[in-house]
């Protein structure tokens, strides 16, 4: 009896996961610090608000919330939403869908699913859109592809630029077979704005795949990928059952669409705005005649 | 005229689309079009076997043929990676698109596919790039296009060739986001609950004609050279129809048909 007492206890000390006397760690508050999820450095929030959700360290693109990406994109105070009245309902009566729009609606995204709107970059004015990680992981229902195709449709209208900021998991399947009919529906018109001879520059955030990827993701003219996002049709673990292999390392981000060719430029949060002005002011309409000649 | 089927459940025709006896593609193909000839290759990197292309006699007009082909035998299937396609496929199938648009070609798509494949070389060929690609080209495609799902419609894979004036299903085929088990693992962590998914995430033709995704469902019953003899008919007078139309006409209503889908999730903002 003593005996097996005695070989028993280290292991359990060795196991660290049950030992009931262990000194408690620093006590760490998880609305004051996050860690990069890259390099592990501990950081203060507020830190990280000055670099735009940046980490000073290794550079991690943290995740964004909407407002918070167009409120850093868009000339101070131009922003005007559209169609905020659009959100999700149960079309299909899904089982358990109801509590889940619910529970989305009460953490940090609220009704957000996208936000979409009219702003001024670089003071030129342009339609927006952000999709909302934090909503049931950004996926595409009946309201995201109704309010992306509005907008859509509005830029064609007036003639406006539009420049978009995806985050998605892909079509969200219980709205079925209408969540994919979506990308048929959005591509429509993001086809027509495009035969207006508009622009659309598609910025491809951290995770940004499946349903998006295959459609108004991937159709903008000229398409901008944030460092180290992922980008894919399907999801790496989809793609590992499939093949039953290991994915190779930085398989499906943004460095590796920009070596085979997917994607115009690995767009830093830093230079973002400048360049997308820049662009936005290359496409503007209109003669231009230079007066030195 | 609508025999067993009316009785199965959504699970039950998932596995009747899914059969190794089903008909595919090419079965059709070689029933509906007189003097088929098979064009082969994208031009950019390959020839994708799961996606048959080329040009047939539909009664007395020339039409571009697009399907996607599961195979008969597992040999066959082997090599037509079960029906899935990579962007070459995809690819392959854009450019018949391009050529029916230039010489006014209708076209007609045969969907059968459990979804577009997700390998490594898929993805790094872009195959999220290849699909989208589809979409916005149909969407503004000037010639006639008529979509048939005749098995499996397996997401943006099937998608991709579904994009259409009219999309018809056959009476046991069925069309999802997400295959049943795939929704039943990720929601529930039990894919065994695939017959609760299936029934839940509305795959049926008839599921499908009530919310207004489909046209038309083509009867199955009868067997399958009644069922050719049925589509037949009903493909020319489409294309009959479809030619008394404007080209802008065309595509205002294909258009619209895909731009109604979804359009009445308008509630006011204090709703919840």
């Amino acid at each position: 009896m003593i005996r097996r007492g005695l070989f028993k206890h280290p292991k359990n000390d060795l196991e660290g996961e049950i030992g009931h006397d262990r000194t408690p760690g620093p006590f760490v508050p998880e609305n004051l610090c996050v860690t990069c999820p890259s390099c592990r450095k501990l950081l203060f929030r507020d830190a990280l608000a000055d670099t735009s959700d940046v980490c000073p360290r290794c550079g991690w693109h943290f995740r964004m919330s909407a407002r918070r990406r167009i409120a850093l994109i868009s000339d101070e105070g131009t922003f005007r939403e559209q169609d905020a009245d659009v959100v999700s309902q149960n079309p299909l009566h899904f089982p358990g869908y109801d509590e889940k729009i619910k529970r989305a609606r009460r953490t940090e995204a609220g009704k957000d699913e996208v936000v979409c709107g009219i702003c001024r970059i670089g003071g030129l004015k342009c339609c927006v859109f952000a999709m909302e990680p934090a909503f049931m992981m950004g996926s595409m229902g009946t309201a995201v592809g109704e309010k992306i195709t509005r907008l859509f449709e509005h830029a064609t209208k007036a003639g406006l630029p539009v420049v978009g900021f995806t985050v998605s998991g892909g079509a969200r399947m219980q709205e079925g077979i209408l969540a994919l009919m979506q990308m048929a529906k959005t591509s429509g018109a993001v086809r027509r704005h495009s035969d207006a001879g508009l622009l659309y520059i598609a910025v491809l955030t951290n995770p940004t795949t499946g349903g998006v990827t295959a459609s108004f993701a991937m159709e903008a003219d000229i398409i901008l990928a944030e460092p180290g996002a992922l980008v894919g049709f399907a999801g790496p673990r989809v793609i590992e059952q499939t093949i039953r292999q290991k994915l190779p390392q930085g398989f499906q981000r943004a460095e590796f669409l920009l070596e085979k060719g997917f994607v115009d430029q690995i767009s830093n949060r830093k230079t973002q705005k400048q360049l997308i002005s820049r662009l936005l002011e290359f496409h503007v309409g209109g003669e231009r005649t230079d007066e030195r000649l | 005229m609508w025999g067993v089927s009316a009785r199965m459940n959504a699970y039950e025709k998932l596995l009747a689309a899914r059969s190794n006896d089903r008909a595919t593609a090419k079965d059709y193909i070689a029933r509906l079009f007189l003097h088929f000839v098979e064009l082969h290759g994208d031009r950019r990197y390959g020839d994708d076997p799961a996606v048959i292309t080329g040009i047939g006699m539909l009664g007395r007009t020339p039409v571009t043929v697009i399907g996607i082909e599961k195979g008969h035998g597992t040999k066959e299937k082997i090599a037509r990676n079960f029906g899935s396609a990579h962007p070459e496929g995809y690819r392959k199938a854009l450019r018949q698109m391009r050529l029916a648009e230039k010489f006014g070609r209708p076209v007609i798509c045969f969907v059968d596919t459990a979804g577009a494949y997700c390998g490594i070389g898929a993805e790094e060929r872009g195959q999220g790039q290849a699909i989208a690609e589809n979409l916005t080209e149909l969407m503004g495609l000037k010639v006639p296009v008529i979509s048939i799902l005749i098995g499996e419609g397996g997401s943006g894979g099937a998608l991709a060739l579904a994009v259409a004036d009219e999309v018809w299903m056959l009476e046991n085929a069925v069309y999802s986001v997400i295959s049943p088990e795939g929704c039943a693992s990720i929601l529930w962590k039990d894919s065994g609950r695939a017959k609760d998914a299936a029934e839940h995430l509305k795959i049926t033709a008839q599921d499908l004609l009530s919310l207004h995704v489909i046209d038309r469902i083509i009867p199955e019953g009868l067997g399958f050279s009644k069922t050719c003899a049925f589509l037949k008919i009903q493909l020319i007078r489409t294309l009959n129809r479809s030619r008394a139309l404007s080209t802008e006409e065309l595509l205002n209503l294909r258009y619209e048909r895909f731009r109604r889908i979804g359009d009445h999730v308008v509630y006011p903002a204090d709703s919840t």
